[in-house]
């Protein structure tokens, strides 16, 4: 299944009602199985997006040819 | 005394008097006139009596709004005598919307004109991303601000991607910078979420926050816009029109994102009661399975099968039986027939002496004497051969 165009808010939506629809147990057996896979899928591609995003601050600076970004320096970020 | 000499000693009695040389006059506007020259011609008012006013250009030029007929203002300057007229007037140096300030009105002016609108309708306010990818902060590049709006962010979810575009949060270039940058993230869109942000202050500091370009420029943002400018308890027009207002700045850090714990732990149990639902379903399924395991056609499953052979066979046995029975009742009558077969076969005839004759012309029998004439020629067969015969006579029976 295709997944690019999901934002991680659908994701989760989706992964609830899968799971909302498996507890309630009025599936079948395969469909059990499929919602079941696709909930692993969803969960799988839910924490790759937390994981994917990368840290970065920057500030916009209006340039010549458009935008240009520039890193923020950090201060105290408190980690 | 001339007329001109009584005016104008009226004049410097007046001037002389303490009081009336710089006074604060509460009343209402009328017959407000904005005269070609800059100057403001009006009367001022309170239930009983009228005060003739007069405030030139150089003053009314500074006024941050411009005043009307029936606004409630507090006036400070001083009272003189117009010698011409021979009337004394209230030369206004200053202006103020009575017990609010100026600002305030046109705030509550801009803030009704805009409601009006739909501009601060709830069916237009959008929804938050939950996980924005990124988040566009409009706010000046200096100063606290951003470094709690980045501090907060960074606690809650360290990835954080933060775009800031710089401006200015005060002065009269602040609105028009606010504004762009709003509308340029729009074009941009490489953010999820705006937050519009500044710190406290004066509420001429937090003017720009006010102003109709900016609040024109979040009513028409397609990313949703949070506001978060001042304190707690300062609102802006731009706090109506944002589709979420944030008390502080902080605070819109923590609204834009979750902790990332928060996230982690509603994925994890979302995972765990996936894996639950699951487990249940198999493990109810797999019990159902055993119960049609259980039963006898499981347990015996070849039961059915013998039972079935049995009854073949005493069905075959039966057909057996049957057909055997066909067979000698068959049998039997065949011989019967043989027999009687036999007893009617002419060959029989012949053995006990009879013989058959027939024409030799046409080989037909000859059952009759007619059949024949004298000198025909007869074939007689016999038991165990034929004779051939010529008829010499032919006597016909007296009985026959």
């Amino acid at each position: 299944m295709d997944n690019t165009e999901l934002t991680f808010e659908q994701a989760m939506a989706e992964l609830e009602e899968i799971v909302k629809r498996l507890e309630k147990g009025e599936l079948t057996l395969d469909e059990s199985i499929s919602f079941f896979r696709r909930g692993v899928e969803l969960t799988k591609y839910c924490n790759k997006k937390l994981d994917e995003a990368e840290r970065s601050i920057t500030m916009l600076i209006e340039g010549e040819n458009g935008v240009i970004e520039k890193e923020l320096p950090e201060l105290d970020q408190g980690r | 005394m001339t007329v001109s000499e009584v005016n104008k000693y009226i004049k410097d009695l007046i001037s002389r008097d303490l009081i009336l040389s710089g006074l604060w006059v509460k009343g209402e506007i009328s017959n407000f006139k904005n005269h070609y020259s800059g100057h403001f011609y009006f009367t001022l008012k309170d239930e009983k009596s009228l005060l003739k006013c007069v405030m030139f250009r150089s003053n009314a030029s500074l006024l941050p709004f411009m005043p009307e007929d029936g606004m409630k203002v507090i006036i400070r300057g001083y009272v003189s005598v117009f010698e011409r007229d021979g009337q004394y007037q209230l030369y206004a140096e200053e202006m103020q919307p009575d017990g609010i300030g100026a600002l305030y009105v046109a705030f509550e002016k801009l803030k009704k004109k805009l409601e009006a609108e739909g501009l601060f309708d709830a069916s237009r306010k959008k929804k938050l991303p939950y996980l924005p990818r990124a988040i566009g902060v409009v706010t000046s590049s200096t100063g606290a601000v951003i470094r709690d709006i980045i501090n907060v962010l960074s606690r809650r979810f360290y990835n954080v991607n933060l775009k800031l575009y710089p401006v200015q949060v005060q002065g009269e270039q602040a609105a028009g910078q606010i504004a762009a940058a709003v509308r340029r993230f729009n074009e941009l869109g490489n953010v999820d979420v705006i937050i519009v942000a500044r710190g406290g202050g004066s509420l001429e500091e937090l003017w720009p926050f006010n102003e109709e370009i900016v609040a024109r420029s979040i009513y028409e943002s397609r990313i949703p816009v949070i506001s978060a400018v001042g304190h707690e308890t300062d609102y802006t027009i731009a706090d109506f029109v944002a589709d979420m207002r944030a008390p502080t700045p902080s605070a819109a850090a923590e609204i834009v994102m979750p902790e990332r714990a928060v996230v982690e732990n509603r994925l994890d149990s979302l995972k765990l009661r996936l894996r639950n639902a699951m487990l249940k379903k198999t493990a109810m399924e797999r019990l159902l399975l055993r119960k049609v395991e259980g039963s006898v056609a499981f347990r015996q499953p070849l039961n059915r099968i013998y039972q079935d052979r049995m009854l073949l066979d005493v069905q075959k046995k039966y057909m057996q039986k049957a057909l055997s029975a066909l067979d000698t009742k068959y049998r039997n009558r065949l011989s019967l027939l043989a027999a009687t077969l036999d007893s009617l076969s002419p060959l029989k005839s012949l053995a006990r002496g009879y013989s058959i004759t027939k024409s030799k012309k046409d080989g037909s029998l000859v059952k009759t004497i007619h059949a024949v004439s004298v000198g025909d020629r007869l074939e007689i067969c016999l038991t165990d051969g034929r004779l051939g015969c010529t008829v010499d006579s032919i006597e016909e029976d007296s009985n026959g």
